[in-house]
């Protein structure tokens, strides 16, 4: 590690950062804030910096070139006490950069844009109406994520993809396995592998005949531009399919607890939901569930927040210090459905910045409203501190969460 | 002012389009269109939040 002898290193914290309540960001986060770039020691026995303010967090993630997305080389950070037992490839474009990457995303990107991810609201509204169909006739209490905040979002990405729902329950836990920290790096590549070669024997059986669904396309235009290779398009797959399914549906059970608990503001965004966006905008800030995953390696020397960092040295960029950086939110920790301020990194920011992020905004912003609307009287059954929170998960959530609901009438 | 839009550098997170649905569009491939190259007025000032919002760096204001 290399650093200019005036600024004096400060204490190693402990990494990852566990946060035990979802309603208060751990203290040591606004101790690094204080500091500028910190040197931790991962559980991979790595040693990296934390980038903890909203600034730097930007200036790291924004700059694609000198930080690169190099997940093969050894400095880059990894959050896993244990290594896999082979190399993992990394999924898709993730672990690109460049020329490379932005070709990659280009040829993808266009089935994320805003006006896609609105036209698919109708089909959207009729799948979380379902859902909350089906929890109401099964009476209270049951399990919110269960219920709503998994089921909507898998069926969202397997209707977009064409890999058929019915399989859901072989893919989530293959998917969750991937992003738990307190499993070995064997249980790890062995998901992995599962779900690639799943894909890869779907992938293969449609190149006969690819239907109109986001992979279908994806054989035709990579075919037209002379550049199909399946083990590409499983890799695109298997990305697609773990953000999919890992992130909205926390941001869904945490939304709502965020609701349950604050229901001044509930009842606000349910007399008037042209707010919801906001809403939306305000509680991915808040929860900021992907925190870590934002990680780059240094291609040259570098200076971030007053610190020098030198060539080919891991850096992690804190997504959930960066939403609550008191020099660009004010009043961070605080919820506030109207705040309106969407320069927050919880889809990360820079080339690499969420490519699903349009779909996420429709899918909350549905659940949100058809939630408020439908079930007035939902409330948690059980104490918010008991809640098994992903205190052990890469990305953060709610594993279970019993809710119930007063009968219409009875408020 | 002038909005432009480096179409090279765009990697299609939709932001602008988040901020102001008039003045920007996105192609079939996700890459930025500018459909109103002047804007003015409210606009004028969303166009300068999306500007910070771009993730990656793609657009421009130039003041006249």
């Amino acid at each position: 590690m290399v650093t200019t002898p005036e600024t004096p290193v400060p204490a190693s914290p402990t990494y990852p950062i566990e946060r035990r309540c979802p309603f208060e960001p751990p203290a040591d986060l606004a101790r690094l804030r204080d500091t500028g770039p910190v040197p931790a020691r991962l559980p991979s026995g790595q040693d990296a910096w934390l980038v903890a303010r909203h600034a730097d967090v930007r200036a790291v993630l924004g700059d694609g070139r000198r930080f690169s997305s190099d997940r093969g080389h050894p400095a880059f950070p990894r959050p896993f006490a244990e290594a896999p037992t082979q190399p993992i490839r990394p999924l898709s474009m993730i672990g690109m950069d460049g020329a490379e990457h932005t070709a990659a995303r280009r040829l993808v990107v266009g089935e994320f844009t805003v006006r896609r991810a609105e036209a698919m609201r109708p089909r959207i509204q009729q799948i979380v109406d379902e859902r909350i169909d089906a929890m109401l006739a099964a009476g209270g209490p049951v399990d919110l994520v269960e219920m709503l905040s998994l089921p909507v979002p898998s069926l969202v990405i397997c209707e977009l993809l064409g890999v058929p729902y019915a399989d859901h329950d072989f893919f989530q836990r293959r998917s969750g396995m991937l992003l738990r920290r307190d499993v070995g790096g064997a249980a790890r590549s062995t998901a992995m592998d599962e779900l690639m070669s799943y894909l890869d024997g779907m992938i293969a059986a449609w190149e006969q005949d690819p239907g109109d669904d986001l992979i279908g396309r994806q054989i035709v235009r990579r075919r037209e531009a002379g550049r199909y290779e399946r083990d590409e398009l499983v890799s695109l797959a298997a990305l697609l399919l773990i953000a999919g399914h890992e992130t909205t549906a926390n941001m869904i059970s945490l939304g709502i607890l965020a609701l349950l608990e604050h229901p001044d503001e509930a009842v606000a965004l349910r007399a008037d939901p042209s707010r919801t966006p906001l809403a939306v905008e305000e509680m991915l800030r808040y929860f900021t569930i992907v925190d870590s995953v934002t990680s780059r390696v240094t291609t040259e020397a570098v200076e971030i927040g007053e610190r020098r960092i030198g060539p080919g040295e891991g850096v992690v960029a804190l997504g959930l210090s960066a939403n609550h950086d008191p020099a660009s939110f004010e009043h961070p920790d605080e919820l506030d459905l109207d705040r309106g301020a969407r320069h927050h990194v919880a889809f990360g920011f820079g080339p690499h910045q969420c490519l699903g992020q349009n779909l996420a905004r429709v899918e909350l912003a549905v659940v949100f409203d058809t939630v408020l609307r439908r079930i007035p009287g939902l409330r948690l059954a059980g104490a918010v501190d008991e809640l098994p929170y992903k205190d052990d998960a890469s990305i953060y959530g709610i594993y279970r969460m019993p809710v119930e609901w007063a009968e219409p009438g009875c408020e | 002012m002038r909005v432009t839009a480096d179409r090279n550098c765009c990697i299609g997170a939709g932001q602008c389009v988040l901020t102001d649905p008039v003045v920007f569009d996105q192609d079939a491939d996700g890459v930025v269109l500018v459909r109103v190259e002047r804007p003015t007025g409210e606009a004028a000032d969303r166009v300068g939040e999306a500007v910070g919002l771009c993730p990656s760096g793609a657009l421009r204001i130039e003041h006249d």
